[in-house]
């Protein structure tokens, strides 16, 4: 069992998700740190790439950002190593598959556990492909967070029954992003992932106000918010992290 | 490991939103490929409609020229929209239609295969958007509207490098948001499976025919096909009925660009390594730390950083072999075979045309060699008079 457990210990868990190296590797902890700060329970960090396919346009900037800023998966690993010192707070890295088959599964994992990393998403590596890798996770005591989509439909009691740390379900179709309205099927998705496990499930895509966190925190065990955070580190640059952590403690307390 | 493996090369790397339309893609293309209605369907379509069967012309003046073997072209130049891409896209919009899908999308580089798309859905009644980098749309205008004359709609990408790989992305972005009515119509032999599978089957009418038209002209298998290669369509249809014959090379011509010793090059085979992009596993050109690569070509249909599975296999075990081929010594063929032969090819296939002059001398006078020449030119033109630095006003 991870750290990422103790997110959900009699709370409602709150997410975050920031960008790493996003505006700069320096600011990037000073925003990680004011989100723990601000009242999050668990920090998702993403690991840039040059074609985040799963990204809505916040993100997808964000990434190109980081990029131009110098940010490699070194520089990550060396930045989640130097928040982990400062704080107990779970940390799981985002990522697309190719970043991590590049480096090498064996020295990626390892990278992950010198740095303090508790689990990773990869939005590109469905449930069919995820042997590959799972076992050099495992081994490093990773936990490989499964997604869960509005259309996985039949395939949820087998995704889930096999996830660990946290579940991510999906609220709605397409890309990240904030949105004003959430998947109808969310409810059942909730149910029938609750039928077969008692991982933890937490909600995400397209949250961003503190009614939505509401709503959804009455039947989640979290919430997570990507695209609206790092929309404010990109309006504020090296300014952003005051304005974040302000943003989460409104958020935190919409669902505590 | 997963299905649609090449080797170690494949595979389904895609978002958990689309799984299950992937799963039923598969289910019902494993279905349709084997339902008689559907292949009579299919082949009227290609007969009647696309033209085929696609000449095998025996090129004798250029044959002639090169003193080597007998050259000889497939013409897919001639179908109907002027290029291979209709062979997949009759076939897959055939598909979504039988799967009850009203709206189909796509990618586009060159714009070939989105007028192709545009074409037969407003044969078969679909909605259609296609999606093409921003700096595609600028060098090929005219596709852009031809499109929109067919009734598509077509979005210019912004993001990233504003090229064939942002158009794919923002294709499976789209497709991501809206599956229950909508089929991707995938253009080249890449993505996750059962892309590959599905686009070579459709591509491979095009070995079945020239095997059987040379074997008719010179009663002997041919030394070598050629075919240029970005994500490989053409060049995995031309090889696909010759892979069994081992005594014919083939040949894939990548694009140098600016040259391989540049980094302005899309030359993936010769320069990539192996990754995981755009719902497969194969080579691709990326930096040390995986991110993709910004990609070179005159030509906006090669202008791809990754090359499609079946290729990255039939590299590794030696079954085919792929070469580069600069902007330079493209323009130089497709001025050549318009001189030559009076044919004005794309600028994608002049990329085989080019490497065909520069290995003729090495074969057998009394052998023969299959070009294929992927699609018509036409396109091309403005942009082969601006590289000349020649001013016309359209």
């Amino acid at each position: 069992m991870s750290r990422i457990k103790d997110a959900f210990i009699n709370q409602k868990a709150f997410i975050g998700f920031v960008t790493g190296g996003d505006p700069d590797l320096k600011t990037s902890e000073e925003i990680i740190l004011k989100m723990i700060a601000g009242g999050c329970d668990l920090i998702e960090i993403g690991i840039p790439f040059s074609d985040p396919v799963a990204e809505g346009p916040v993100i997808q900037e964000a990434n190109l950002r980081a990029l131009a800023a110098g940010a490699t998966v070194d520089s990550i690993f060396t930045l989640a190593a130097s928040v982990r010192a400062k704080t107990a707070v779970p940390l799981v890295l985002l990522t697309y598959l190719n970043p991590v088959y590049h480096y090498g599964y064996q020295d990626f994992f390892a990278g992950c556990r010198r740095s303090g990393i508790d689990g990773i998403i990869i939005p590109d590596l469905p449930y069919e492909e995820k042997g590959e890798l799972q076992p050099y996770a495992a081994l490093q005591g990773i936990d490989l967070i499964t997604l869960i989509a509005p259309t996985s439909g039949q395939r949820i009691a087998r995704l889930a029954e096999d996830a660990a740390g946290f579940i991510y379900i999906v609220s709605s179709m397409g890309v990240t992003g904030t949105r004003t309205q959430l998947s109808d099927s969310l409810t059942d998705t909730m149910a029938a992932v609750k039928a077969v496990t008692d991982v933890p499930v937490a909600v995400g895509f397209g949250i961003h106000t503190p009614e939505q966190a509401a709503g959804i925190a009455k039947s989640a065990d979290g919430i997570i918010v990507g695209s609206a955070i790092v929309r404010l580190a990109a309006q504020y640059g090296q300014e952003a992290p005051d304005y974040i952590y302000h943003y989460i403690k409104q958020m935190k307390a919409a669902i505590s | 490991m997963s299905k649609g493996r090449f080797g170690d090369h494949g595979g389904q790397y895609i978002p958990e939103t689309l799984m299950n339309e992937i799963i039923k893609l598969e289910e019902n293309y494993e279905f349709y490929k084997n339902d008689p209605n559907f292949n009579r369907e299919l082949t009227d379509l290609l007969n009647q409609y696309a033209g085929r069967p696609s000449l095998l012309y025996y090129a004798e003046r250029m044959t002639r020229d090169l003193g080597g073997p007998r050259i000889y072209l497939k013409r897919e130049d001639l179908n109907h929209t002027g290029s291979h891409k209709i062979n997949n896209v009759l076939g897959q919009v055939l598909l979504a239609a039988k799967m009850g899908k009203t709206r189909v999308i796509a990618e586009t580089g060159a714009g070939q295969h989105g007028v192709a798309t545009a074409t037969a859905a407003a044969l078969l009644g679909m909605e259609c958007e296609i999606f093409m980098g921003k700096e595609d749309t600028e060098r090929q205008a005219l596709n852009v509207y031809r499109m929109e004359l067919l009734g598509a709609k077509v979005h210019p990408v912004t993001s990233g490098t504003q090229t064939l790989k942002d158009a794919v992305n923002e294709t499976m972005r789209e497709w991501t948001a809206r599956v229950h009515d909508t089929h991707y119509v995938l253009g080249s032999v890449m993505g996750p499976h059962p892309f590959p599978t599905i686009v070579r089957d459709f591509q491979s009418v095009i070995s079945k025919e020239a095997r059987a038209q040379i074997m008719e002209a010179e009663g002997r298998l041919p030394a070598a096909v050629v075919a240029c290669v970005g994500g490989g369509s053409n060049a995995m249809g031309m090889f696909y009925h010759f892979i069994p014959d081992k005594e014919v090379r083939l040949i894939g011509c990548e694009a140098a660009g600016q040259g391989t010793d540049t980094d302005r090059h899309a030359a993936t085979i010769t320069k990539g390594s192996p990754g995981v992009f755009h719902g497969m596993k194969s080579y691709f050109c990326q930096d040390e730390y995986g991110q993709i690569a910004p990609v070179y070509s005159i030509s906006a249909g090669l202008d791809y950083p990754g090359i499609g599975p079946e290729h990255a296999y039939l590299h590794d075990s030696g079954r085919a072999e792929y070469v580069a081929v600069t902007d330079e010594e493209a323009v130089a063929a497709f001025e050549y075979l318009a001189r030559t032969e009076g044919i004005i090819c794309a600028i994608e296939s002049a990329h085989a045309v080019a490497h065909a002059r520069k290995i003729a001398a090495g074969f057998d006078r009394d052998s023969n060699i299959i070009i294929c020449l992927s699609g018509r030119g036409d396109k091309d033109v403005a942009a082969i008079a601006r590289y000349k630095g020649v001013t016309i006003h359209e």
